[in-house]
This record gives C-alpha cells, sequence and structure tokens, in this order.
C-alpha cells in the first residue's frame, strides 16, 4: 500500500525548501553591489527584484512550515530535486527582466542550463549584454557546480543530520572530510583557491592579449568559474573564438580538467598524496578514454578534411574534444561547423566523449569514469571465470581513493546509472527526431543537454520548438542529478496522487 | 587580315580568361551575412568577401596587426586586420555602447592555416558605414516602484508570526 504524504511531511520538505530559496536569493546581493560599482542601475534592479520575491516566498514558506524535525532519505531527495526546480526560476527572473531572453522558458532554460553546469543558452544580444547579468549567468554555473543545496549546508545552514541526505540528493556520494559540512566547506575552499588563480592567470592573459585590464580580469572570473564548474558559458557570443588565442585555449583545458577530478582527489593533491591520484581508476579510465575519443575524432577530421594541418586537427579537435568529455562545453569553432566540417567519425567521438563525462564527485555530467570503470573492471572479472579452472577463487580489485574489492552491488548500481543516461540520451534525440532534426544532430544536442556538456550542432536557438526546450531543461536537470532524487520526486508525486 | 583577326582574338580571350579568374576569385562584391558565411563555409573558403559588422568587445592587438570581431547582429566574427584599424574605432560594442559598424573587404578563411584552423577573415580594406555612441541608461521607473512595493511585501512578512498550531 502507498502512503499519501501527511502534512508533517510537506511541512518538512517547505521549512528546508525554505532554507535553500533564502540562501540562493542572498547570492543576489553580489550583482547587486557589481550593478551599482558598474553603474548598471537598470540591471541593479532586476536583480533586487528577484532578490526580493525570492526572500519574500523563502521567509513566507519558513514562517508557514516552521519545523524541528530532521529529514529523513526520501525528504532529502525530494528537497534536492525541488530546489533545482525552484532554483531555476528565481534564477531566471533577473535574466528574464533583463529583455535579452525572448520568453520567460527562454530564461528559465538559460538558468537551468547555468545551474546545472550545462552552457547551452537562447540568450539574445549577448555581447550588449550588462556586466552584473553577465556576472550571475556565470555565478550561477559556480553555485550549481558546486551544489545549490551545498551553498545551504556550506553558509546558510548549520549542522544538522540531514544535510547528509541533501548532499547525497546532489548527486555527490562521497564525503571528503568525516563530516558533511565540513567537506561542502572544503569544496568551497578549493573552488575559491582555484578561481583566484585561476581569474589572475586567465587576467594577465587576457592583458598580454591586448584586451582592457577590466575586461581581462572580468572575463577570466567568468571564464574560470564557468570552465572549472565544467559549464560553458562566457561573456561573449563566440564563446572562446573570441580570444583568438592559444594560451587562453590551452589555461582553459587545464581549468577544465581540474574541473573534472574528484573533488577527493583534490584534497589528496592539497594533502600531497599525489601518487595515489595516478593510481585512481578514475584517472586511468579517463586517460584511456580521452585517448581513444580523440584518435576517433582525429580520424574524421583528416577523412573529411576539415583542418588545413596535424597542429589545426589537434588545436580544434582536442579543444572541443576536452570540453566535451569534461561536460564543459566551450567552443573555438562555429555550431553549424560540426555538422558541414567535421564529418560522422568525428562527431561520434566527440558524442562518446560527451555521454562518458568526468569524475564522480566533481562538476561534470555524463555516465562518469568511475562507472565505466567500474564496468570494464566486471567484464574483465566475467572474462576470467570464463577462462579459468572453475575451482579458481576470481576477485577483481580497483583503486579508487583506498583499494576496493568489486562488489555485485557496485556493478549493478554502475549499470543502473549507466542506463538511465543512455535512455535519457536516447529519449531526447527521438523527440529531436520527432521536430524534424536529423538523428545524428538530435543525438548530438540530447547527448549535450543530458550529460550537461553545452557543445551545440546548431538545434539550440531560440526558435527551436517550445517543447524540445522543456525537454532540454528536463535533460539538464535529471542528468545532473543522475536520476535518484528526480525517481524519488516521480514516486512522491504519485504516492501523493494515488496514497491512502 | 588574319593575322590582326588571330590578334584580336587573342586579345578577346586573354580579357575573357582574365575576367573568369578575376570573378573566381572576389565573384562576392555583395556584402555577405555572418550566417550565410558560417552556413556555407567551403563556398566561400579563400574567395574575397564583403562583410558588415558592429564592433564588439575589446580590439586585440597582436604586434603589427590586431584581431577584432566584427557582429552583424546575428554571429560575430573575428577580423584579422593591419594595426592601422584601430586608429578609426571610435567605440567598441557592449552594454553601454553601441559600437561602431565597419565593412570589410577581406578573404574569408573556412579554417585558416595561419591562425590554427580558426574561420576568420583578413581584412584587406575597411571603410565605416555607422558612428558608434554612448547608450542612454534611462532608469527604468516601473522596475523602481515594483521594486519599492516588494520591499514593502518583504517587511510584513518579516514581521509576520510564525505559524504555530493551537
Amino acid at each position: 500500500m502507498i502512503l499519501k504524504p501527511s502534512i508533517e511531511d510537506l511541512k518538512n520538505l517547505g521549512y528546508y525548501l525554505s532554507k535553500v530559496i533564502i540562501g540562493l536569493s542572498l547570492t543576489m546581493v553580489l550583482p547587486v553591489v557589481f550593478a551599482i560599482t558598474r553603474m548598471e542601475f537598470n540591471p541593479a534592479l532586476d536583480f533586487i527584484i528577484a532578490m526580493e520575491i525570492g526572500l519574500i516566498s523563502g521567509f513566507f514558506l519558513k514562517k508557514l512550515c516552521l519545523t524541528e524535525k530532521d529529514l529523513n532519505w526520501m525528504q532529502g531527495m525530494i528537497v534536492v530535486s525541488i530546489s533545482w526546480l525552484l532554483a531555476m526560476v528565481l534564477g531566471a527572473i533577473p535574466l528574464y527582466l533583463s529583455g535579452h531572453w525572448g520568453s520567460f522558458l527562454d530564461a528559465c532554460f538559460d538558468a537551468m542550463s547555468g545551474f546545472s553546469t550545462t552552457g547551452l543558452t537562447l540568450v539574445k544580444d549577448l555581447d550588449h549584454l550588462s556586466y552584473a547579468h553577465n556576472l550571475w549567468r556565470h555565478l550561477i554555473m559556480f553555485i550549481g557546480g558546486q551544489g545549490i543545496v551545498i551553498i545551504a549546508l556550506s553558509l546558510f545552514i548549520k549542522g544538522f543530520a540531514g544535510a547528509l541526505k541533501m548532499y547525497v540528493g546532489e548527486a555527490r556520494d562521497e564525503r571528503i572530510l568525516p563530516n558533511v559540512i565540513s567537506t561542502a566547506r572544503f569544496i568551497w575552499l578549493v573552488s575559491i583557491v582555484y578561481l583566484a588563480l585561476g581569474t589572475l592567470t586567465l587576467g594577465v592573459i587576457g592583458i598580454l592579449n591586448g584586451m582592457s585590464v577590466f575586461n581581462a580580469f572580468f572575463h577570466g572570473a567568468c571564464i574560470f568559474m564557468a570552465a572549472f564548474d565544467t559549464g560553458g558559458f562566457s561573456p561573449q557570443s563566440q564563446n572562446i573564438l573570441y580570444y583568438h588565442s592559444l594560451a587562453y585555449e590551452v589555461v582553459t583545458i587545464v581549468i577544465m580538467l581540474l574541473g573534472t577530478i574528484n573533488f577527493t582527489l583534490h584534497y589528496n593533491l592539497w594533502s600531497g598524496n599525489r601518487r595515489q591520484i595516478l593510481k585512481d581508476i578514475e584517472i586511468r579510465t579517463f586517460f584511456i578514454t580521452v585517448f581513444i575519443t580523440f584518435v576517433i575524432v582525429a580520424f574524421g577530421l583528416l577523412k573529411s578534411k576539415a583542418y588545413p594541418g596535424a597542429i589545426s586537427i589537434f588545436r580544434k579537435g582536442f579543444y572541443q574534444l576536452i570540453s566535451g568529455h569534461t561536460g564543459t562545453g566551450y567552443m573555438t569553432i562555429y555550431a553549424p561547423q560540426f555538422i558541414q566540417d567535421w564529418g560522422f567519425f568525428s562527431l561520434f567521438g566527440l558524442i562518446c566523449a560527451m555521454a562518458l563525462g568526468g569524475g564522480v564527485c566533481s562538476t561534470t555530467g555524463g555516465i562518469k569514469m568511475l562507472r565505466i570503470g567500474i564496468i570494464f573492471k566486471a567484464l574483465k572479472q566475467d572474462l576470467k571465470r570464463i577462462i579459468l579452472p572453475e575451482r579458481a577463487v576470481v576477485f577483481e580489485k580497483f583503486y579508487h581513493i583506498k583499494e576496493i574489492f568489486l562488489q555485485d552491488s557496485q556493478v549493478r548500481s554502475a549499470f543502473i546509472i549507466t542506463l538511465s543516461y543512455i535512455l535519457l540520451y536516447g529519449i531526447g534525440a527521438i523527440i529531436g527526431m520527432f521536430f524534424g532534426y536529423p538523428f545524428l544532430e538530435s543525438l548530438f544536442e540530447s547527448t549535450s543537454a543530458s550529460a550537461n556538456v553545452g557543445l551545440s550542432c546548431g538545434i539550440t536557438a531560440i526558435g527551436m520548438p517550445t517543447a524540445l526546450k522543456i525537454t532540454y531543461i528536463l535533460q539538464m536537470w535529471a542528468g545532473r542529478l543522475e536520476f535518484m532524487s528526480v525517481f524519488t520526486l516521480i514516486g512522491f508525486a504519485v504516492a501523493a496522487i494515488k496514497g491512502k | 587580315m588574319i593575322k590582326a583577326f588571330n590578334v584580336k582574338c587573342l586579345m578577346f580571350s586573354a580579357i575573357l580568361l582574365y575576367t573568369l579568374h578575376f570573378t573566381h576569385y572576389t565573384s562576392f562584391a555583395q556584402q555577405v551575412s555572418s550566417t550565410e558565411l558560417i552556413n556555407n563555409t567551403r563556398l566561400y573558403d579563400g574567395k574575397t568577401v564583403v562583410y558588415a559588422g558592429e564592433v564588439i568587445g575589446d580590439v586585440m592587438v597582436r604586434g603589427k596587426n590586431l584581431w577584432v570581431n566584427l557582429s552583424d547582429n546575428k554571429n560575430a566574427i573575428g577580423i584579422w586586420a593591419d594595426i592601422s584599424f584601430a586608429k578609426e574605432i571610435s567605440y567598441k560594442g557592449s552594454y553601454k555602447y553601441k559600437g561602431d559598424w565597419f565593412e570589410i573587404t577581406g578573404i574569408f578563411h573556412r579554417a585558416c592555416s595561419e591562425h590554427n584552423g580558426d574561420l576568420d577573415i583578413h581584412a584587406l580594406t575597411w571603410r565605416k558605414i555607422r558612428q558608434g555612441g554612448i547608450v542612454q541608461e534611462k532608469p527604468d521607473i516601473e522596475k523602481k516602484n515594483r521594486a519599492l512595493i516588494l520591499l514593502g511585501v518583504l517587511c510584513l512578512v518579516l514581521i509576520l508570526r510564525p505559524y504555530r498550531r493551537l
């Protein structure tokens, strides 16, 4: 028998949702202050209005649902999945008020794309967007990359037992430090230290490239936030091509790679355990998949004669590949060039790279390296069982943070999530084809949205069908949360309707 | 008589060949949009094209040349030009400025060998077709009023007592 959620359950959800809403609204103080210092008064009003709407809703909900109860597992998951939808709506308000988005749905699309660190965009005339709105676009990537709930956990909520449930709900099942709050704070510390270093490096390169000092550092900060959080937004419409700079491309590759590494490995890196990083199954799998997919991409580019020489093939092919594999979505080519110039093999290699993703407990999307590694270990184990005598004890182990013996439960979990992602990629592709787009293009865009990548072959545009915009929003949301929270929310909705 | 005819024929053929050759390389004397260029890269590759757009963002000087990005309101394309171009740019497009519009005649590259595969235009000549300027930000009274009303509502919500079951 399915039990209908009680009023107490709803109050509990409402109370913790209110905290997330309040926390998120307060982050808008940053663009407000920035807008005022840049004398951008109308954009400042956009953020003040959005912040007020957020605070009114948050405080009202908090007072209405005041409770001292802690969250259970199901409630933690539901709070997370609803938080992301509410964040999308709240984050879209200042974007929509700017007048640079055609409809509120378009603004929601970009807000979800930002929070989920995807990078697909429907903005109009980006090159004339205010600095404050541009800061917000990149800030939501930074917030979303760390996890919206992590913000609430680390900054606005004092320790509570339900923290772990919300942390896990955001597809973060590894605790770097014994306490979830300390883990959340460590993630922020890592990100802020890298932010300072990345902004400085990109800023200096920008100045050497001929940019004004302010623009160099502003772009540096924005590009860092979007690259480290494997987002892919950029302050200019040409994306990374705007800079016409090899140095910029090299540094963004390094930042994207740092963003794709598991935060636990960052912890090892910081605490001097560098050897562990090279032993880790995720890093090893990542190197292998990058190599294989790059060979496919390079072969395709050679075959289609897309670029004049080996250096161009490497510069364009490798950049797009790393951008896709890490789930960032930075581009140094125009979207239609994927279809016109790249050819089937290159696109196939890139789609595979996008689908695979980066490290677990990082800011990337996609299936993720740990799961791919586990599936291959399981395959190896099964092959051994077939080859070796029946009496032989066959076991497989792998190194991830520590030495781990492969268990069936790990393999099953890896397979379920992998299958869910493949289904999500496929469903999006079928919906794209339903609207008349060719198969390869539909699959490319669907994979990009579901794996939170942001590379586009041109389907994502202001004029695309509304139903496809909604499909991609849902794909970005489900892909970012890695399904469990979404499945729990669906279960909760069913219980609310059919339960007794 | 026959000799003179042959010379005329030869001259005519030479002119025809030259014209054909010339039109092959500069067959796009009319302005081409960014969308047309980006969607037909192989058609325009290596050809001389005329492209017009607004200067957006930074003008990035690199030695004796510079990069400037021109947007025709659909897409922006990188223009590689002589450094002397910089002197003619008064306004660069951003939130507070409308950039100058320039018409560029230059060679379009689908994948420029000089710039490691970038899609760009190497400018041969340029002329300013529209002067940019400062965009005056008018205070939005409606937004201001909305913000004030919402502030009032927020204060009301803050002073509300938490809901307690009796």
